[in-house]
């Protein structure tokens, strides 16, 4: 009976040293894989009322400041009339907004990528930014010149998200076992994803230059492969209503889509109130999108807002 | 003797590992619930954001899960809560409007629907005038044929009508188009600064043939109660001819022998208010050819690009049913969160003080806000 005993108590005791040891191995790689798992959620809402009544009327002007946005546009000739629309209309509420282009255009200010290939513009582009920006900038932005973005929005969406926090988000997109952010209704990465990112640019093994081996993959499914080897993940980003806050077509297109569809509730089944981006526009759209966002309002409708942004300088279409 | 004795020590010995094993097993189980409940504490004193959302799945989620999640978390449905609509819903029992829209049988579906789903609904009173009545809709029947050489006639005898039935339901009389999309809040803030009991009707002004000049009749135009009176007045008296094929000439050049005032509709900044076009045509320069009748026709210098239009624009012309919900969602929905408007309107002080003195506190915080840029 004792030496039965004991070699019971001697089990006992096996059994959870055995226990603890694998605990603590597998808490390191949990707990990385705890900050992982925040960011597998795949939706990404927008702040809710709560955390914004709480913020006091001198403190919003300097969180207004805070989210210091870089605009990235990648470019290539054949854009250069809605580069044109672009650069005049929506970049100018960029806290800083650059143009990256496949080769020079004449008069038109850019940053030569001297690739045809928008995968490498794009990698070049973020290493770019990165190299350059780093210090000054804590969310990146990047969108196609058919994109209108406004991006007060995205900085009321990015309220309460913390930057060193590795977010890659806006409308996403799955295939197969991949879930990417869709170029066309823009990128935004934090700084956090931009470092992560930056590291594994010059690992061919993570981040190959050439994608596909037999047909090109698009340059966002890319960018998605090359993130999730750094942990990060896309995250669709929604209103509280669960629209989409970025988007791929256009309010023209989403109208039409209503009508067909929820005849009865056309302008409420069709876009968030705090949309992002519209993709798809033509130059002449832009403009009159400054026009109907910035400017055209009903008299008497007041809102109590949690940041304030200023017009910028030296413009007269906003 | 010692093969028993062997055997016993074997039974012994794989009895003691079994006790072994088991004490291991149970050690170790115990150990990790153990451990689990500690760890399981710790991930809860992380409150982020983040956690609002209840999915760690994958995109199986269906909206209405989210929804759901939503509830729990005492966060805003509706994109509105934030809004305060206390001044536009003031002006709206002070500055009373009746927008009638001219339209027929064939464009009920067509176009009409659209105006009723949109923006007629801000209107005090909204009437839909068409040749034959529709009890459906409802259309008021104006026993008239249709066509554009009918448009006068019908004009005439809708505010015919609208004099009958409902002159003391409101202080201004709105004739608009089933394609003219009305900022009625604009409408109202332009309104604001006038007497109804004043005869002078507004609209986008137009310069030959009247010395006056007239308003546009597909931009819309509003008549005050007094020139409204005294247009009905004009006809059974004979001091206007029925008679016209040009419709909106046709009234303005009534409406100078009556002595009702052409008005300015433009803003403080000289931008016009009502549009005979969709915005698109005004904001775009060189969209419009130079040779187009409208260079001559404006009766104040036409601008194109920005200048065009103001930012509280009345009315936009010639709007097909999916630019009406794309207004409709730009002017009422989608907003740039925490943008400060450049333009900056003022209430007029010596109308409707109360209301003044309500926009003045929203107005001193606009300043202030100003103020620390200017710093």
């Amino acid at each position: 009976m004792l030496s039965e005993s004991s070699s019971f108590l001697k089990g006992v005791m096996l059994g959870s040293i055995f226990c603890a040891l694998i605990t603590m191995l597998g808490h390191i790689r949990v707990g990385r894989g705890n900050r992982m798992h925040h960011h597998m959620h795949h939706h990404l809402q927008a702040p809710n009322k709560e955390d914004i009544s709480r913020i006091s009327e001198d403190e919003r002007m300097e969180l207004s400041k805070s989210f210091r946005v870089y605009c990235i546009i990648l470019v290539k000739p054949k854009d250069v009339s809605l580069w044109a629309a672009v650069k005049e209309t929506w970049t100018k509420h960029c806290d800083k907004a650059e143009f990256f282009s496949s080769e020079n255009v004449k008069v038109f200010e850019s940053i030569n990528m001297e690739t045809n290939d928008m995968w490498l513009m794009m990698r070049k582009a973020y290493k770019y930014a990165f190299d350059k920006y780093r210090d000054q900038y804590n969310w990146y932005f990047l969108a196609c010149p058919s994109t209108f973005a406004i991006i007060e929005n995205l900085k009321y969406f990015l309220l309460k998200k913390d930057p060193s926090q590795p977010f890659y988000l806006g409308h996403t997109i799955k295939s197969g076992e991949l879930e990417y952010v869709s170029v066309e209704g823009g990128i935004v990465l934090s700084i956090e994803s931009m470092k992560r990112l930056n590291s594994l640019l010059s690992n061919p093994e993570t981040c190959p230059e050439q994608g596909g081996m037999i047909w090109k993959i698009s340059e966002d499914k890319q960018l998605a492969v090359c993130l999730k080897y750094a942990g990060v993940f896309a995250e669709n980003a929604e209103d509280s209503e669960g629209k989409d806050v970025f988007n791929t077509k256009t309010i023209g297109v989403f109208i039409k889509e209503a009508m067909n569809n929820q005849p009865n509730q056309i302008v409420e089944g069709c876009c968030s109130d705090m949309a992002v981006t519209f993709n798809g526009l033509t130059p002449n759209q832009m403009h009159v999108m400054m026009y109907g966002v910035y400017r055209l309002r009903a008299f008497g409708h007041v809102f109590n807002d949690a940041l304030v942004f200023l017009p910028p300088n030296g413009s007269d279409n906003d | 003797m010692s093969e028993i004795h062997f055997r016993e020590m074997a039974s012994k010995s794989w009895l003691n590992f079994l006790t072994f094993l088991c004490g291991s097993a149970i050690g170790f189980v115990l150990c990790s619930q153990l451990f689990s409940f500690m760890l399981g504490e710790q991930d809860n004193t992380q409150p982020n954001i983040l956690h609002n959302d209840p999915h760690a799945k994958h995109s199986d989620d269906n909206g209405q899960n989210h929804l759901e999640g939503q509830m729990n978390f005492n966060a805003d449905a509706s994109q509105h809560k934030d809004e305060n609509t206390h001044i536009a819903e003031r002006l709206y029992q002070k500055v009373r409007i009746l927008c009638w829209v001219m339209t027929g049988p064939q464009n009920l579906e067509k176009k009409a629907k659209h105006v009723k789903a949109t923006w007629a609904q801000r209107c005090n009173k909204v009437l839909f005038m068409s040749s034959e009545e529709n009890k459906d809709f409802p259309a008021v029947g104006l026993k008239t044929r249709e066509g554009r050489d009918q448009l006068y006639w019908k004009t005439i005898k809708a505010f015919q009508y609208v004099y009958d039935h409902y002159l003391e339901d409101a202080d201004w009389f709105m004739k608009a188009d089933d394609d003219t999309y009305v900022i009625l809040d604009n409408l109202r803030w332009l309104l604001s600064k006038y007497n109804p009991e004043q005869p002078i009707y507004f609209g986008r002004r137009f310069k030959p043939y009247v010395k006056q000049g007239y308003m546009s009749g597909g931009a819309g135009y509003v008549l005050s109660k007094e020139a409204l009176k005294r247009f009905v007045e004009a006809f059974k008296t004979d001091k206007c001819t029925h008679s016209s094929s040009i419709e909106d000439l046709a009234l303005g050049r009534c409406m100078e022998v009556i002595h009702v005032e052409a008005g300015d509709s433009r803003d403080n900044t000289g931008k016009e208010t009502f549009h005979p076009f969709v915005p698109e045509h005004h904001l775009i320069k060189g969209f419009l050819p130079r040779t187009f009748w409208y260079w001559n026709y404006n009766y104040y210098p036409p601008i194109e690009g920005p200048g065009c239009c103001s930012d509280l624009a009345v009315s936009f012309h010639y709007v097909d049913p999916t630019t009406m919900y794309e207004l409709e969602y730009l002017i009422y929905h989608l907003r740039p969160y925490g943008y400060l408007y450049r333009y900056q309107p003022a209430l007029p002080a010596n109308n409707l003080k109360e209301l003044s003195q309500a926009y003045k506190s929203e107005d001193s915080k606009v300043k202030s806000e100003t103020l620390e840029r200017k710093t």
